[in-house]
């Protein structure tokens, strides 16, 4: 019960700030038509900036100014290169965002260097929330349940119950139809797109301090958020959620269980073909249950859990 | 047929002076590493180019071509099997179509962004398991082998890299030669109706779905081939073999030699090696050079480099170039150099800079030692830069005027 509720929580925040990263993907998917390889980039980006302020002006600033900054650079990305590429149609316009996450790895590396930085969680928010019977759960957890909970419900009052929302909705499906009515739509998927970066920004600030701020932090989240938004159905914000927080659950639990087929009960002789496989233990096949996921998703239901289109 | 029989005729020609020309060992094997790249490259486009299908995975077919390739030569040094050295990529090559039986089922019922993205999930599933089974894929460390085995037959023993690389010179053109032959059969003409327009193709009565899953076997078929010669001229493979990393490199030095023609992956994959293994050993900025330059290439000539070849073969025969065209270009050039001489200095500077005690000697140029923490040098570039930029300005104007 301990285990299970602990577990429970953690996979809820990872769930949580993987939503935080595919629902600016999935918007700018849905905007594009094409996926935004370099979203992740813009996740480590944020982690990287509040480091930097951080050592500056505090963790608290940085949680407000980091994803703005990251946010504004995504925009000027969209302004003065997405929209020159976007006349060249669909690929090239995928494989800059791809090139891009290159240079963004690069100039990382480049500023920051290539160890980890030490990028810590501040000293106010060191320390146990609670305690479940014998297992800590640690303050900061808590709040980056908190920021990512109401990041979403402000994400969802704005699409859904402000004049600007039903805008970005309209220009999403109907862009033509959008402009005619006068609003100038090339403005809107850049507002779109700077957003969506600043949501993985922020994703990045609380995300970066909890686990680690290194170099290989975008590549490592960078799939997993692909399979989110495609197992969820292309251009869907409820299936990403729904996603988001199966995908988070699952990792979760599987890397704390440490069970396999062989202790399960399963036996085969020690030196046959089948013997490895019964020796993994769940957690060490944890990293391919998305990926699987995913496989599977797409022979049974190729358009997502909630999509209403297929790709 | 003097048409067709020429470029051919020409490329088996370069293929076979290129070691004369470059003797040297490093050389050497810098040619040999780019035979198996621009064989990759090459069936990739049969992918990306002939049949629109943007694979983030195209590593996964070489890499496991290149175990199985491995594989069967440890089986031939233990004497479990008598089989010849040069045909083992052949069973790189079946090793990997079986791959594409397999995965290719999966990721070609999805045409489009999904296909893109399907394969991006499989790569990392498939990296990830050949961790997962250091049994048969040697975990981090690979597995290695020797391509050395048995006596020599007919004096080719394959121990002088020399041999090797006629080995992988041979293969890359019959290879490429199977691969264009391919393109003008039914098959190749019906792929590329389905890249163009599926729902037409399904309507004369071809499943679009099934034209992309026997492409992809195809393609992995030369995928394999390629990964079996990687493995006999490095004699190890590791599980980045498999990685997305390398399918990202394929996919990069295809698209920045061009999809839209034969050549296209052949100059990608000469371009790309000379970035990756000839760039990198004498600057460490070598990817990020990489990615400006690919992004560059999107954005200015999305053709990639055979369009930008073919353009200027297109101007030289029709006899539009004079001698202000001559001057024009020249004078694009001066411009450009100062704007790259700048950029190249204040990247290497940064390198430098960033690295700080890590880095193993100063910087230095042709004798002359930069200080990357002095003022003059970073000047320096920024007076390159700005003067080369305005310069391209003032050819931009003059050419509009004219």
């Amino acid at each position: 019960m301990e285990f299970a509720l602990i577990t429970f929580l953690n996979g809820l925040g990872y769930g949580f700030l993987l939503f935080l990263l595919s629902s600016g993907l999935t918007l700018i998917y849905s905007m594009m038509g094409v996926p935004n390889f370099a979203h992740a980039s813009f996740y480590m980006l944020g982690a990287y900036v509040a480091y930097a302020i951080a050592g500056v002006l505090g963790f608290w600033p940085a949680l407000l100014i980091a994803p703005l900054v990251v946010g504004v650079a995504g925009a000027l990305v969209e302004h003065y290169g997405l929209r020159i590429v976007h006349r060249y149609g669909h690929v090239p316009e995928l494989l800059f965002t791809f090139g891009l996450s290159y240079l963004v790895v690069e100039l990382v590396q480049l500023v920051w260097g290539r160890a980890p930085v030490p990028y810590r969680i501040p000293p106010a928010l060191d320390g146990t929330l609670f305690t479940l019977y014998t297992t800590a759960f640690p303050v900061y957890r808590g709040f980056m349940l908190l920021v990512a909970a109401l990041m979403l419900l402000a994400l969802w009052l704005l699409l859904r119950h402000t004049r600007i929302g039903l805008v970005i909705q309209a220009a999403l499906t109907h862009p033509q139809m959008v402009e005619a009515l006068g609003h100038n739509v090339p403005r809107v998927f850049m507002l779109v797109f700077g957003g969506g970066c600043a949501l993985a920004a922020l994703a990045g600030v609380i995300g970066g301090n909890a686990f680690v701020t290194e170099p290989g932090m975008a590549a490592a989240v960078g799939s997993i958020i692909f399979v989110v938004v495609v197992v969820g159905g292309l251009g869907s914000l409820a299936g990403a959620f729904i996603t988001s927080l199966l995908i988070g659950m699952m990792q979760t639990f599987a890397v704390a269980l440490d069970v396999s087929l062989a202790s399960l009960g399963l036996s085969v002789a020690p030196d046959s073909a089948l013997a490895p496989l019964l020796r993994l233990t769940l957690a060490q096949v944890a990293p391919v249950l998305p990926y699987l996921l995913l496989v599977v998703m797409l022979i049974v239901r190729p358009k997502g859990l909630m999509g209403q289109r297929e790709g | 047929m003097k048409r067709l029989l020429l470029p051919w005729l020409g490329f088996a020609l370069v293929l076979l002076a290129a070691p004369l020309v470059f003797p040297q060992s490093a050389a050497l094997s810098l040619l040999s590493q780019m035979g198996t790249m621009v064989l990759l490259c090459l069936s990739y486009n049969m992918l990306l180019g002939e049949g629109g299908m943007l694979s983030f995975g195209h590593a996964v077919y070489s890499g496991l071509g290149a175990f199985g390739a491995i594989h069967l030569m440890n089986r031939m040094a233990e004497g479990a099997l008598a089989f010849p050295m040069t045909l083992v990529p052949l069973a790189g090559g079946l090793t990997g179509a079986l791959c594409g039986v397999l995965l290719g089922y999966l990721t070609t019922r999805r045409a489009g962004t999904t296909f893109a993205m399907i394969t991006l999930g499989l790569v990392e599933l498939v990296s990830a398991c050949v961790l997962m089974f250091p049994e048969v894929f040697g975990g981090e460390g690979g597995i290695s082998g020797n391509r050395v085995i048995g006596e020599p037959v007919l004096g080719i023993s394959y121990g002088p890299q020399i041999q090797v690389y006629y080995l992988i010179a041979g293969w890359l053109l019959v290879c490429a030669i199977a691969i264009w032959a391919l393109r003008a059969t039914p098959l190749g003409r019906i792929l590329n109706a389905v890249r163009d327009n599926p729902e037409r193709a399904a309507f004369i009565g071809y499943d679009p779905q099934r034209v992309r899953y026997l492409a992809l076997i195809l393609s992995a078929f030369f995928a394999g081939v390629s990964g079996g010669l990687s493995a006999i001229n490095f004699e190890i493979v590791s599980a980045e073999y498999v990685g997305a990393l390398r399918s990202g490199a394929i996919l990069l030095f295809t698209f920045i030699g061009g999809s839209a023609y034969f050549y296209g992956p052949i100059v990608g994959g000469v371009v790309g090696v000379l970035f990756s293994s000839w760039l990198s050993a004498y600057t460490q900025a070598w990817q990020f050079y990489l990615g400006a330059f690919f992004i560059l290439i999107v954005m200015t000539a999305p053709g990639g480099l055979a369009s930008l070849i073919d353009q200027g073969w297109r101007i030289l025969r029709s006899g539009a170039f004079d001698t202000r065209m001559a001057v024009r270009a020249i004078a694009w050039l001066a411009a450009a150099l100062p704007v790259l001489a700048g950029l190249v200095l204040a990247t290497e500077m940064a390198y430098q800079a960033s690295l700080g005690s890590l880095a193993e000697a100063p910087l230095r140029w042709w004798g002359w030692t930069v200080d990357v923490h002095a003022p003059l040098p970073w000047m320096t570039a920024l007076l390159l830069m700005s003067g080369g930029v305005a310069a391209l300005w003032c050819w931009r104007g003059q050419g509009g005027r004219s």
